[in-house]
């Protein structure tokens, strides 16, 4: 800390405070402080024992034996596949949802009343809208009975305790999520440019194609990422309205399996950690791609 | 040229107006604009100016009446099947293409074959003097270049109308003089119809063959920049062309096109620029540089000089009466604040006008 008091020194030229402070350091970088102990405790720490635990296996032996058996054996395998069926499809519909949604909102003047009911899902939590949807969609709930009071089928579709059932729980948990963040960034777009496309006799297709779609494509990639994160993590719904044994045994299920039922925290870790890095490799494949694309301001104009 | 503005003979506003719910944005307009013509749209901000030009453009539907290019009627057209240029006034260019693709896109979207489509981008770099400039992205540009390519992108496309929005409103004052030639040059070059919005009386004056003077969405004074100047219908107008002393009176006499109004107990003579009513209200309007230091007599007002600065070939001081009207004059000679001096102007250099209706002043 010495270092950082004044040095009276002329002939050395700027004093160390002022050589940090050039670099962007002072006395209100130490506000950076708390946040950095926070995430150390939280976050790295809470990592980096997890990371070094899934090499070190319960049953002794290889160091990479926990990730020699997830690889080796289909049932944790699988998972993988698993949920990566259920994320990127009901990431990408989510999107697609979203995106004419978000054009049509843009243009109201009552969007809050219409983002408050959007809104509204998050608030409930997942559980709760599982629990909704296994009442509403499943084989005696109102979604049926009506299908079939109208003769439209003869036996209830069953809709819950398999894929359609999560996808259901997830686009309805995961849309509002995408859509607020595609609102933002649809509307961030300086609406003069779709003006002057207009008057250069660009049709609304070619606006959407041309102008739009460019401009949006980096924060398309951002919706993407944030959105397949929280779907890839899917827990409660996968269990409560998918076939946990089955199709939707999804990467969460093969962890908490490992960590509450057989005790094996090593194991766990290894497959949380694999979670992790196939989330990561997906959300830089992504990310990566925004490189081809235009990602300066949305705005003509300077300044 | 390769660039060939559409040919018409005139663009026909028929009692275009536009509402915004309650509000009357637009009332009655009807303007013929001909061909070759530069029109400015000039008055303050919510006169309806930019209002006009985006119904013109499209970009605003009309409320009633209509809009006829000849013998079509163009306001039920969408602003793409339209094909009027436009200069926007932040410029709005694609902030993801660059200076040839931004100038091309109109091109592109009506399929022009690629050749044919750099031989017009070409010709429009050149005309906009911008070579060299054609792979650099809208950010990379100073504005007096995004301006340009703005220009170049509504030009390249052959519209029969060239509509500019307040086009220099975000230049500084010296890129503004610049550009305000430019944009009369490429109007010559190409022979082409502008209309042109505008708060700055200045650059309507400097550019335009006629003026549309709009005030609470109706139209004021149609004329050239000379008639406009000269005579001012409205004293709004008036204000407007720099009329900048307005003295409020009481008409006393009124004959022909002469007036004369008492002024807190002035006699002044000018002339009428409307009907007048002996005994009813009227101003005396009067621009700072006619207004000179003079001796008592006729046509004159004794001010008490509240400040004066030096201008280079002479000074501009503002003072008051007692009367409580403000005066800005010119004058050769320097005059101390504070003293009392007498303002004359000639019979010729007033114009009087009836006092303006309530909310439409």
């Amino acid at each position: 800390m010495d270092a950082l008091a004044p040095t009276p020194t002329i002939l050395e030229g700027p004093s160390l405070r002022q050589r940090l402070a050039a670099y962007g350091f002072d006395a209100v970088t130490l506000l950076v402080v708390p946040a950095a102990i926070f995430s150390l405790l939280l976050f790295v720490y809470p990592f980096a024992f997890g990371f070094i635990l899934s090499f070190e296996p319960k049953a002794g032996g290889d160091w990479l034996a926990n990730y020699k058996r997830f690889f080796s054996d289909p049932f944790l395998y699988e998972t993988i596949g698993k949920t990566l069926g259920l994320a990127v499809p009901v990431t990408l519909l989510n999107l697609l949802i979203a995106v004419p949604i978000a054009f049509r909102v843009r243009l109201m003047r009552r969007q809050r009343l219409l983002t408050t009911i959007l809104v509204l899902p998050i608030t409930l939590g997942t559980v709760l809208v599982a629990e909704g949807l296994l009442n509403y969609l499943g084989p005696q709930g109102w979604f049926n009975r009506t299908l079939m009071t109208f003769g439209l089928i003869s036996q209830p579709l069953k809709l819950v305790h398999n894929y359609w059932g999560v996808f259901a729980s997830l686009v309805i948990t995961g849309f509002p999520f995408t859509f607020l963040l595609t609102l933002s960034y649809v509307t961030g777009i300086d609406p003069a440019l779709e003006q002057a496309a207009a008057t250069l006799g660009a049709s609304a297709w070619q606006r959407f194609r041309h102008i739009y779609l460019p401009l949006l494509m980096p924060g398309f990639a951002i919706t993407f990422c944030l959105s397949f994160v929280q779907a890839f993590s899917v827990f409660p719904s996968a269990v409560l309205l998918g076939e946990p044994a089955g199709l939707t045994r999804v990467i969460s299920i093969a962890a908490y399996q490992a960590a509450f039922e057989e005790y094996d925290y090593p194991m766990a870790s290894a497959v949380a950690m694999i979670m992790g890095f196939v989330q990561l490799a997906i959300v830089v494949a992504v990310l990566a791609s925004r490189g081809l694309f235009y990602r300066g301001p949305a705005s003509g104009a300077k300044g | 040229m390769t660039i060939a503005l559409s040919q018409f003979e005139e663009v026909r506003l028929d009692r275009v107006s536009r509402d915004f719910g309650t509000l009357n944005a637009l009332r009655d307009i009807s303007l013929t604009i001909r061909r070759r013509e530069f029109i400015a749209l000039l008055g303050p901000s919510g006169c309806g100016k930019s209002t006009t030009l985006n119904c013109i453009a499209g970009l605003l539907p009309v409320t009633g009446g209509a809009i006829w290019l000849d013998k079509h009627r163009v306001d039920t057209l969408r602003p793409e099947e339209r094909g009027f240029g436009m200069v926007f006034q932040n410029y709005a260019l694609f902030p993801h293409l660059n200076v040839r693709q931004n100038i091309g896109f109109g091109l592109k979207m009506r399929g022009t074959l690629k050749a044919e489509m750099d031989r017009k981008v070409d010709e429009a770099l050149s005309l906009v003097r911008l070579q060299g400039q054609e792979h650099k992205l809208p950010g990379q540009l100073s504005g007096g270049q995004q301006q340009r390519v703005a220009i170049a992108r509504a030009i390249v496309i052959e519209p029969p109308l060239v509509l500019m929005d307040e086009p220099l409103s975000n230049l500084d004052a010296k890129l503004r003089l610049e550009m305000r030639a430019e944009i009369r040059r490429i109007h010559n070059e190409l022979g082409a119809t502008t209309i042109y919005v505008t708060h700055d009386q200045d650059e309507a004056l400097s550019l335009a063959d006629r003026i549309v003077v709009l005030r609470d969405g109706v139209i004021r004074q149609v004329g050239t920049p000379k008639e406009l100047y000269e005579q001012p219908a409205h004293l709004d107008v008036a204000d407007f062309m720099g009329f900048r002393n307005k003295l409020k009176g009481r008409v006393l006499s009124s004959t022909n096109d002469r007036a004369v109004i008492d002024v807190n107990g002035a006699q002044i003579h000018g002339i009428a620029r409307e009907k007048l009513s002996s005994g009813s209200s009227a101003y005396a309007a009067i621009r700072p540089d006619d207004l000179v230091v003079g001796e008592p007599g006729p046509n004159s007002l004794a001010v008490t000089v509240d400040t004066i600065e030096y201008r280079g070939r002479e000074f501009v001081g503002t003072a008051h009466s007692h009367g409580g009207h403000d005066f800005v004059f010119r004058s050769h000679v320097s005059v101390e604040p504070g003293s009392q001096i007498h303002l004359h102007a000639g019979d010729e250099r007033i114009l009087v006008f009836a006092e303006p209706i309530q909310g439409r002043a």
